[in-house]
């Protein structure tokens, strides 16, 4: 099972990013076999719907559960459908989080959290 | 001939000075601040229609879609994402841009229409009133710009009442603009905001001029700018407890005698750049 973490850094030693599309990496973490690469966010440069280009790219990974600060309107709806989990994260190393979403400690997001539409 | 009233800074008095000016001059009066429209409440208009404004969107056939995920990919505003099992649009982001329907293999995308705001026309006496409206929510005020602006009456004065700040909003309305009148006040925030608006219609080759609204004797924030810059001054309104009472009850301004004056005083001023 894989897992997708908002980071401030490429490895396990960096915070999370609270960001959800404006993350500069995600860390993807294999639960199996505890490997992980970080890879570029998409969504970190789009001009506009950054969180849909980061949730397509995570699609695409075959990812099951994503943990971030927060998901916006657009990114949580095409998350759900594709149905990955979301959990919650807070802004601590990435290896703490994984070791907490381990034990079951994170709180699922149901709901979508607000809008970051940028004016023009 | 169309001349822009803009001014950076909200709250200068772009609305205040264009309905005035409209009724001074006799010239039409185009609101183009689509999120926030007001002008209407001063001018009143009668024989008032409307028109929706409509974009394209695309729509998915889930029959003839194979899930290649092309268009999605093509859309350079995200507004397509592939799911687990279906092409999923977020209608807000699409540009109408088209460039889906022309990569999919399979002609499963068509078009179909979205309403986002409105056109509402009407007149007081001969001159014409028109705005647009954009629906709450709505993310995008160019299209709503677009069909507003795109068949103002060529001979007539268009004032087009534009949106504040220095957007791509206000650009789209600077494009029809064969003049433009900046608005400021004398603060801080109306100087700073003012040197942004100079910079946009330099950039975009508008003559222009400028009125200070709400001048109060002995503040002199906007001198030195304003010699600096060569910057035609057309006039100045006062700062004004009768002129706020008149504005908060929505009426115009012309009956005080010393807004007509300084109203007449700018239009002069204007006629002699433009004639």
């Amino acid at each position: 099972m894989k897992i997708a973490l908002s980071s401030k850094g490429n490895d396990l030693d960096n915070n999370m990013d609270l960001r959800f599309g404006r993350a500069e990496y995600f860390i993807i973490y294999n639960i199996e076999n505890d490997e992980f690469q970080a890879i570029e966010n998409k969504g970190h440069t789009a001009s506009g719907g950054a969180g849909i280009a980061s949730a397509q790219q995570l699609i695409e990974k075959s990812i099951d559960v994503v943990i971030s600060g927060n998901f916006g309107p657009n990114a949580y709806d095409l998350l759900k459908d594709s149905e990955i989990k979301m959990y919650k994260g807070e802004d601590i190393p990435i290896k703490e989080l994984i070791q907490n979403y381990k034990l079951g400690k994170l709180e699922e997001i149901k709901s979508a959290g607000p809008s970051h539409k940028g004016g023009h | 001939m169309n001349i822009v009233v803009l001014s950076g800074k909200g709250g200068t008095g772009k609305t205040t000075i264009s309905t005035n000016l409209a009724l001074l001059l006799k010239a039409n009066y185009i609101d183009c601040d689509v999120e926030e429209p007001n002008g209407f409440i001063f001018l009143q208009p009668e024989n008032l229609h409307t028109k929706a404004v409509e974009v394209e969107i695309p729509k998915i056939n889930q029959d003839k879609c194979n899930l290649c995920g092309k268009c999605a990919e093509a859309c350079q505003f995200n507004a397509l994402a592939k799911g687990k099992g279906k092409i999923i649009l977020f209608e807000k982001l699409c540009h109408s841009c088209g460039t889906c329907g022309l990569v999919c293999p399979k002609e499963a995308i068509d078009f179909v229409k979205r309403p986002i705001g409105v056109i509402e026309e009407g007149n007081k006496n001969e001159i014409l009133l028109k705005r647009g409206i954009l629906n709450i929510g709505e993310p995008m005020a160019v299209p709503v710009l677009k069909q507003l602006l795109g068949d103002l009456p060529k001979e007539e004065i268009n004032l087009l009442d534009s949106p504040p700040g220095t957007s791509c909003n206000v650009v789209n309305v600077l494009h029809h603009g064969d003049y433009a009148i900046l608005v400021t006040e004398p603060t801080a925030f109306g100087l700073h905001d003012l040197k942004m608006a100079v910079e946009l219609v330099n950039n975009l080759n508008i003559p222009h001029g400028l009125i200070i609204n709400k001048l109060d004797e002995g503040n002199n924030y906007l001198d030195e700018y304003i010699k600096s810059e060569k910057i035609n001054l057309l006039g100045t309104i006062p700062y004004s407890r009768e002129i706020a009472e008149h504005y908060s009850r929505g009426e115009t301004l012309l009956e005080i005698e010393e807004v007509k004056e300084a109203f007449s005083h700018i239009i002069q001023n204007i006629e002699e750049v433009l004639l």
